[in-house]
């Protein structure tokens, strides 16, 4: 099928994906033990008055399904309740605050890639040499370590021990002024502006959380490069590209390679989701100011909406990122565009 | 055929090759020597282990990283092959001497237009640019008679069909003309008439071109059909070679001489498949022979069947939106919803008789065989077993009825019939067990040893894997456990295909004997007609979910009536000199 | 029993020849060797307190040095081993149990069983499972049952894909058709076919989820869910030692932190080393 079939094809098959999490959201937020009206009141000990209203406003007096009706009215209106810990709306905060984990996350994937794609395709073109078994032993320490360690570590030795690090607070040096804010990506935002001075600090704040995310992605990726690279070096096409007599060169990237990332596009939809979960451990440890601090220092001081929202919105961005390699995926396979 | 005078195209010389395994290293090639000469078809023979694929990989230095050639030179047009460095070897490749493979739809890019592929070609071996890449590829394609080639060129390689595929895979290999050209098994595994399609195409080429080809193959009839000169192989080391006549009319070797008797299409009698000296081995006595076939009183058919019909409901294409909540569109017209793969069939089966089913793929005989052994439930008709209805019982209660042993079923790839963790043994129990209660050990095993003296399966298997049992011994293991329980119908869904054409030959035998020592019915399901005429007494063709033709087997390759019976027939591979193999074999010109 | 003797003897040989399955063996068994008699082993009370011997470094009375309320942290680390993997345990045991039931009968049956199953799972899977872990033991109540209930949870959609796939790929091979022939009705075949061969994989993924299942927990507990002090975990005391740790008392992030690492890695190549066991064409 054409290809703008295919993504609308796509597009519209993601519409009951939302749904279904915006429903699941609501399931594990309200429906579980607990009284959500405490909960989502917008102090730490509500008064007995306050949680009333607050148990009308959510309508928790009411049926279930009737509250399920509320609840996605209010999201409809893109209203996600207030937090009390900031005194504002759960929404905006979630807002400000997403391009920071995004840049993060952004970031990580792109040098978990650039280390790993390299790294497996190597393995397996020297596959049982020297290369190949340090490829593997490094890739199994990285995904054993978990985030937090890995990224205290990492801040010991590089910030307290060598010096070479900048504090792990914050994304950009306390002194320097941001620049504009165009994306919320410092990175870009920086670069817009030709604020030179701001992208070094916010370049060198990157460097060792977006380090600690990659480790532990890199095993995933590497194994299945490697296992991809090979089943496809040893498959029928590559024989015959070979038998042609097709330089190392195209038989390597335009034959092999293109063919073995296509199993590496799933895994990173798989490595993005685990990155987006470990994110909250890394802000913690790094004291990035993102939606995953947020939400934990709302859930420590026992503020729920914030977590609510979180929830909801890791759910769009898995929903969303997985649309989009569905969508690459399609680009790059004409296997998965035809009707079958 | 001309003698070839002056040098020859390509000499092999005392190839040895060998493989490094875990288990330590295998001698592929031992001491081959043979040379192709200018403008002549050489088919290289043999059977599986025989070392014909190896010697072709190393010509052109594809070996895989395991195997290493020992010793011995390969010299085209007087360059040592084996001297040639990375770039000059991969000059040589393609564009002096290129190679087809056996399954052409994984022999192709999978993400990449077919055209793209071709032009690939082109562009290593001449500075054409992209642009004339891309018109050398259609005219490739349509060199191939691949019909409207401009559009084919984009096209991708799941959606040809598998003679597409190869025609494509031969454009590639042929875009920049070679010299020589090597072709394994180019047509294995592609249906009856594309398969001559193919074979004439490339025979074709080759003549017009002034081409050699060296065709290697496991089908003697193909090689007798279209070589000029044909190599025997055997384990590694060539056992006879010589013009294609000579060979088949006067075989040197006694392994020449198993394999030629091997091949069906040269005989008329079943016991011709294998040399007199080695008939004695298989238990077949004469007597058996001569018996004639058991009189068949008027009773009703073993195997009755009416207006069998099944249907397979199509999915995804026809789903709409909604339809990703699993409720299905429902549209009036079913027709665009369902695929009927068998379509009305009727037929009967007699005590004793061997009734073949011929068709190619898609023709619905794997469903059928499937239907009739009750694995599948069909969706409209009767079948009627031993006088009892059995099409509407469900395939998972059925497995629980007694009337489950009358009706058994032998599989077309034995390795995949197996239990991976299964002995042979417990293989063969199993339905001893479930369908003749047979649970108490002692009666089992003296059981099991009583069949496997029928089938010639030594009781020393029995205790091994499937993994560690050869294809004949994992086929005779599964007739063994389709046997056991004495049924009345056994459907054997090309119990052979899988096989080398010589341990084919014992076991098509083997099968005869036991129909006959058993008093077995058969339904015989085969792409080969060939076989189908030695072991059957009617045949049924079947095309497009119908029997379009049945008969007694002898009427239908005399006096074929309908034209697609004729074109099958057709396609069998020709032998154009008086060939006489064997005894009891008769003239070729007495075939049709 | 022929199976199993011939199970051991297969193994002594394979781990002859591969030493990484030999040290993933090793490790392993040393690990449920610290986890079950561990404490009873070590020389201090993981629980006492000792203001005076506050922020040792390692040395010849602690190995591990002690942290801020000079508790020993050797004698803590193996404590805390004995929790994380207990919970890891139990978590795993139950959604590998359940998982693999349903995803096996949805893979096998088919129809539409099978189809909400997987929608549901789906759902499940839709989000990372850290957040859904976190979420899950903020809305149930913080305490240890919860954090094993959650990870129970999280983890089921994993089980249940797998199981599927594997069952649906395996009702379709032709041996089973000839078990089917041979007479075996739905519950032999599931039990005597399917099983045996489905096995070895789910072993193997059964092994490495494992692993994860520790992580989940130590990172819950890190961030203050779950487990919480004064017990000895992996992850509390790594996030009690991070605030300690930037004054340069390093041995308490870095003995828990490896001690987490090594139990993760030993679960981990253990599944590569089952992989290479259940191969039976080694045999």
């Amino acid at each position: 099928m054409g290809l703008v079939t295919f993504l609308l094809r796509r597009l519209i098959a993601a519409v009951p994906a939302v749904g279904a999490l915006v429903v699941a959201t609501f399931v594990i937020m309200r429906v579980l033990p607990g009284d959500p009206a405490v909960f989502f009141s917008s102090s730490p000990v509500p008064t007995a008055e306050e949680t009333a209203y607050v148990r009308q406003k959510l309508g928790l007096d009411r049926s279930l399904p009737e509250q399920l009706l509320i609840y996605l009215k209010d999201i409809g209106s893109a209203d996600l309740g207030m937090s009390f810990t900031t005194g504002r709306p759960v929404l905006t905060e979630l807002k400000e605050r997403l391009p920071a984990s995004l840049e993060l996350a952004i970031s990580a994937l792109l040098l978990a890639l650039a280390v790993s794609i390299p790294l497996g395709v190597a393995a397996a073109i020297w596959s049982g040499s020297p290369l190949d078994h340090i490829a593997r032993v490094v890739s199994s320490i990285g995904v054993s370590m978990p985030t937090f360690v890995t990224g205290l570590i990492l801040t010991y030795v590089f910030f307290l021990w060598l010096g070479l690090a900048p504090e792990p607070v914050d994304r950009i040096d306390m002194f320097i002024t941001a620049p504009p804010r165009v994306t919320g990506f410092l990175l870009i935002d920086s670069t817009l502006s030709g604020d030179w001075i701001a992208l070094r600090s916010a370049a060198a704040r990157l460097v060792l959380p977006s380090v600690t995310m990659a480790i532990f992605v890199l095993s995933p990726l590497t194994r299945m490069t490697r296992s991809a690279m090979l089943g496809v070096l040893s498959s029928d096409f590559v024989r015959t590209a070979r038998a042609m007599g097709l330089s190392d060169r195209t038989v390597y990237v335009r034959y092999a390679l293109r063919n073995a990332l296509l199993p590496v596009l799933t895994t990173v939809g798989i490595v993005f989701s685990t990155m987006l979960g470990s994110n909250v451990l890394v802000e913690r440890v790094f004291g990035w100011p993102g939606i995953g601090s947020f939400a934990l220092n709302a859930l420590v001081a026992s503020d729920y909406a914030p977590v609510q929202g979180f929830v909801l919105l890791m759910g769009l961005l898995m929903v969303a990122i997985n649309l989009a390699i569905d969508v690459a995926y399609g680009l790059a396979d004409p296997r998965a565009r035809r009707m079958s | 055929m001309p003698i070839k005078s002056g040098p020859p195209l390509l000499s092999i010389d005392r190839l040895a090759v060998e493989f490094v395994t875990p288990q330590g290293r295998v001698q592929a090639l031992h001491d081959v020597s043979f040379q192709i000469g200018t403008a002549e078809i050489v088919g290289v023979v043999g059977e599986s282990g025989s070392g014909k694929s190896v010697t072709a990989y190393s010509i052109l230095g594809l070996l895989p990283a395991e195997a290493r050639v020992k010793s011995g030179s390969i010299t085209y047009l007087g360059r040592a092959l084996r001297e040639l460095g990375g770039a000059e070897l991969k000059a040589v490749r393609g564009s002096e001497i290129s190679m087809v493979f056996q399954s052409p739809q994984t022999a192709l890019n999978p993400i990449r237009a077919v055209g793209a592929q071709i032009a690939d070609v082109v562009r290593a071996h001449s500075p054409a640019g992209a642009a004339d890449a891309a018109v050398r590829a259609i005219e490739a394609l349509r060199e191939v008679r691949i019909h409207a080639p401009e559009r084919r060129v984009h096209a991708y390689p799941f959606e040809l069909s598998g003679g597409m595929c190869q025609r494509s895979v031969i454009a590639m290999a042929l875009a920049c003309t070679p010299k020589l050209l090597l072709a394994d098994e180019p047509t294995t595994g592609l249906d009856v008439t594309t398969q001559r399609a193919i074979m004439d195409l490339l025979i074709g080429l080759t003549r017009s071109r002034g081409m050699s080809t060296m065709f290697i193959t496991h089908d003697l009839g193909l090689a007798a059909q279209y070589c000029d000169r044909v190599i025997i192989m055997q384990n590694g080391r060539v056992v006879e070679q010589g013009a294609t006549e000579q060979i088949f009319m006067n075989p040197g070797q006694a392994y020449t001489h198993r394999l030629l008797s091997a091949t069906p299409q040269a005989h008329t009698r079943l016991i011709d498949l294998i040399p007199p000296s080695e008939q004695q081995a298989l238990g077949v006595s004469s007597s058996l022979l001569r018996a004639s076939k058991p009189t068949r009183a008027a009773v009703t058919p073993v195997l009755r069947v009416r207006g069998l019909t099944h249907e397979y409901p199509l999915r995804g294409a026809q789903r709409s939106v909604l339809g990703l909540f699993g409720r299905r569109h429902r549209s009036g017209d079913d027709s665009r919803n369902k695929f009927r793969a068998v379509d009305g069939l009727s037929f009967d089966v007699a005590h004793g008789e061997c009734v073949g089913l011929v068709g190619e793929s898609g023709s619905g005989k794997t469903t059928t065989s499937r239907l009739i052994a009750k694995l599948v439930k069909p969706t409209a008709g009767s079948i009627q077993l031993s006088g009892e209805e059995i099409a509407d019982a469900d395939p998972r209660a059925f497995a629980k009825s007694a009337k489950r042993r009358l009706v058994q079923i032998v599989f077309q790839d034995p390795a995949a019939s197996l239990d991976p963790r299964r002995t042979a043994f417990e293989a063969i129990a199993d339905p001893l067990q479930r369908l003749a209660r047979i649970r108490q050990p002692a009666a089992l095993g003296r059981r099991i040893r009583d069949i496997c003296d029928l089938v010639d399966l030594p009781q020393a298997l029995l205790g091994r894997y499937p993994h560690q049992l050869s294809g004949g011994q994992k086929a005779r293991v599964g007739i063994a456990r389709a046997i056991s329980v004495n049924p009345a119908v056994v459907v054997l869904d090309e119990p052979t295909s899988a096989l080398d054409v010589s341990v084919q030959a014992v076991v098509l035998n083997q099968l005869d004997k036991l129909k006959r020592v058993l008093g077995l019915s058969y339904l015989f399901v085969s792409h080969d007609l060939n076989v189908i005429r030695l072991m059957c007494d009617r045949v049924m063709v079947m095309k497009g979910g119908r029997i379009v033709e049945q008969g007694k087997v002898e009427d239908l390759f005399k006096n074929p009536q309908h034209p697609y019976t004729k074109s099958l027939l057709d396609a069998i591979p020709r032998i154009d000199f008086a060939w006489k193999a064997g005894s009891g074999g008769k003239l070729l010109s007495e075939f049709p | 029993m022929r199976h199993i003797s011939a199970l051991v003897s297969h193994t002594r040989r394979m781990i002859a020849h591969n030493w990484v399955s030999l040290a993933a063996i090793t490790i392993v068994t040393f690990l449920a060797f610290i986890a079950v008699v561990g404490p009873l082993m070590t020389a201090y009370d993981p629980y006492v307190t000792d203001l005076a011997n506050v922020f040792s470094p390692p040395g010849k009375l602690h190995w591990f040095g002690t942290d801020q309320l000079g508790r020993d942290v050797l004698s803590r680390v193996v404590a805390s081993a004995r929790i994380d993997l207990s919970v890891a345990i139990c978590a795993v045991a139950a959604s590998f149990t359940v998982g693999v039931g349903i995803g096996g009968l949805a893979g096998y049956f088919g129809g539409s069983f099978d189809l909400w199953t997987s929608r549901i799972a789906e759902m499940v899977q839709v989000f990372p499972l850290f957040v859904l872990a976190m979420a899950l033991v903020a809305a149930l109540g913080n305490d240890l049952r919860n954090v094993v209930l959650a990870t129970a949870i999280v983890n089921l959609p994993f089980y249940i894909r797998l199981a599927r796939v594997e069952a649906g790929v395996l009702s379709t091979q032709l041996f089973v058709e000839a078990a089917r022939a041979a007479g075996n009705g739905d519950a032999r075949i599931i039990s005597r076919v399917l099983l045996p061969n489905v096995m070895p994989n789910l072993m193997i993924q059964l092994s490495v989820n494992l692993g994860w299942a520790i992580l989940n927990a130590a990172s819950l507990s890190f961030i203050g869910l779950g487990i919480r002090p004064p017990t000895a975990e992996w992850g509390i005391m790594v996030a009690e030692g991070a605030t300690q740790a930037m004054a340069g008392h390093w041995w308490l992030i870095v003995f828990p932190g490896f001690a987490l690492a090594l139990a993760v890695f030993a679960f981990n190549l253990l599944g590569d080393a089952l992989r290479d066991m259940f191969d039976i064409h080694s045999r």
